[in-house]
């Protein structure tokens, strides 16, 4: 008898595998590890369009494909503006009785560059008429797929080959765009950030954006082996520096009241999380310095939005 | 599926009919490292299967959890995510 059904904590997890083996992507990847967690909360009722970048050019070389789910390959600039159309089209379906009536969840599926760069403006239309669907961003902090180009959201300091430190460069010398504001900004329902290193948060998560009428964007950091250069085995270990030193806190924001998911009494110190990476590997004592201001600069606005919303005692 | 196919093969529009069918792809020879599990140590945890980026470990009857080498790419999370230290990486050997 094969196993359906794997106990894990507190709940149960399927045994299938909505993204198949044999897939390209880099070895010790963080994305595969965030789609699989996705896939498994959510179940097989899901339609799901992606963005072209690092994830769908591993799964899908042709003639293979890896997706076991209703799944679209979308341009980099239209992947929310298509889910909206896909479920605006399972919405009348129903109505008309074509095609039976359940929840099937809309998921929408893209890089960082396909959310804050190129992506942008198709996001940004499909939040504002509120569509019911969810827009998840793995956010590997460059355009890994191409060849570690910056993007706008490489943070300050990074090495890419668009940016490379050198003599007269240290790497990006701009600051993160923080796209999960910009979500925020539209006044949707659930925005959230989450880890694929904290498994039970990220989860959590993906089920109650899933669970939410009207919009709801999550924004997974997936650690990079290949651009951040760092070893392919401590990837998880880098997402969980990446939320204990603040530099990418776990938060949710549900009808603008924010809530700091992971907040640790003491941010350990930046060095930690940027020694580990090659990416950092020419910055500064300065630099490194300007980095951690930011950071705490940062922390603390968060912790100040956090602070105006008590969380409410469980009942 | 062969290595040799052309476009004239394909579906029109490129359409892939069979969903998930990369699992006939194999990428263990990727790996440099292997992945040994050993079973007095392990406890079911089953955060391995959880993080393995590449799905290759399995739920086994008998409840422990193996890596399938046809697909694993010796990344080693397993290795690094198991908290009693149950899973050990040893080199490829040559074959």
């Amino acid at each position: 008898m094969a196993i359906t059904e794997v106990k894990f904590g507190d709940r149960l997890l399927t045994s299938k595998e909505f993204l198949a083996e044999g897939h390209n992507f880099c070895i010790g990847c963080g994305e595969p590890m965030a789609i699989r967690m996705v896939l498994k909360t959510l179940g097989e009722n899901v339609i799901m369009a992606m963005a072209t970048g690092c994830d769908e050019v591993t799964t899908t070389p042709l003639p293979y494909t890896s997706w076991r789910i209703p799944w679209m390959h979308t341009l980099f600039e239209n992947t929310a503006a298509e889910i909206s159309g896909v479920e605006a089209g399972l919405k009348i379906l129903m109505k008309k009785g074509r095609i039976p009536e359940r929840r099937i969840t809309c998921i929408a599926m893209a890089g960082d560059g396909g959310t804050s760069d190129i992506g942008l403006q198709a996001l940004s239309g499909a939040l504002e008429r509120g569509h019911d669907f969810v827009y998840i961003c793995l956010d590997n902090e460059a355009y890994m797929n191409t060849g570690i180009q910056r993007s706008s959201s490489t943070p300050y300091g990074a090495s890419t080959t668009t940016a490379p430190a050198g003599k007269m460069s240290m790497g990006q010398i701009t600051r993160k765009k923080n796209i999960v504001a910009i979500a925020a900004a539209h006044g949707i329902p659930y925005v959230a950030t989450a880890s694929p290193s904290y498994h039970f948060d990220l989860m959590r998560k993906v089920r109650k954006a899933a669970d939410t009428k009207g919009p709801a964007y999550v924004h997974i950091l997936t650690p990079c082996p290949t651009g951040w250069r760092c070893g392919g085995d401590i990837t998880v270990q880098i997402g969980q520096l990446a939320v204990q030193t603040g530099v990418f806190p776990l938060y949710e924001i549900e009808h603008g009241r924010y809530r700091l998911n992971a907040d640790p009494p003491r941010l350990k110190p930046i060095e930690e999380y940027l020694k580990l990476q090659g990416r950092y590997r020419h910055l500064t004592d300065d630099h490194v310095a300007r980095i951690q201001e930011m950071v705490n600069e940062d922390y603390a606005g968060l912790k100040e939005k956090a602070a105006c919303f008590p969380v409410e005692a469980k009942e | 599926m062969t290595d040799k196919l052309t476009w004239k093969d394909m579906e029109v529009g490129n359409i892939v009919k069979e969903a998930g069918n990369a699992c006939f792809r194999r990428t263990g020879d990727w790996r440099t490292e292997r992945p040994i599990l050993d079973k007095d140590k392990c406890i079911k945890c089953a955060l391995c299967w959880l993080y393995c980026p590449d799905a290759s470990i399995k739920p086994g009857e008998d409840g422990y959890y193996e890596a399938d080498l046809y697909y694993c790419k010796g990344c080693a999370i397993c290795a690094r995510i198991c908290p009693v230290e149950a899973i050990s990486m040893t080199e490829e050997e040559e074959r």
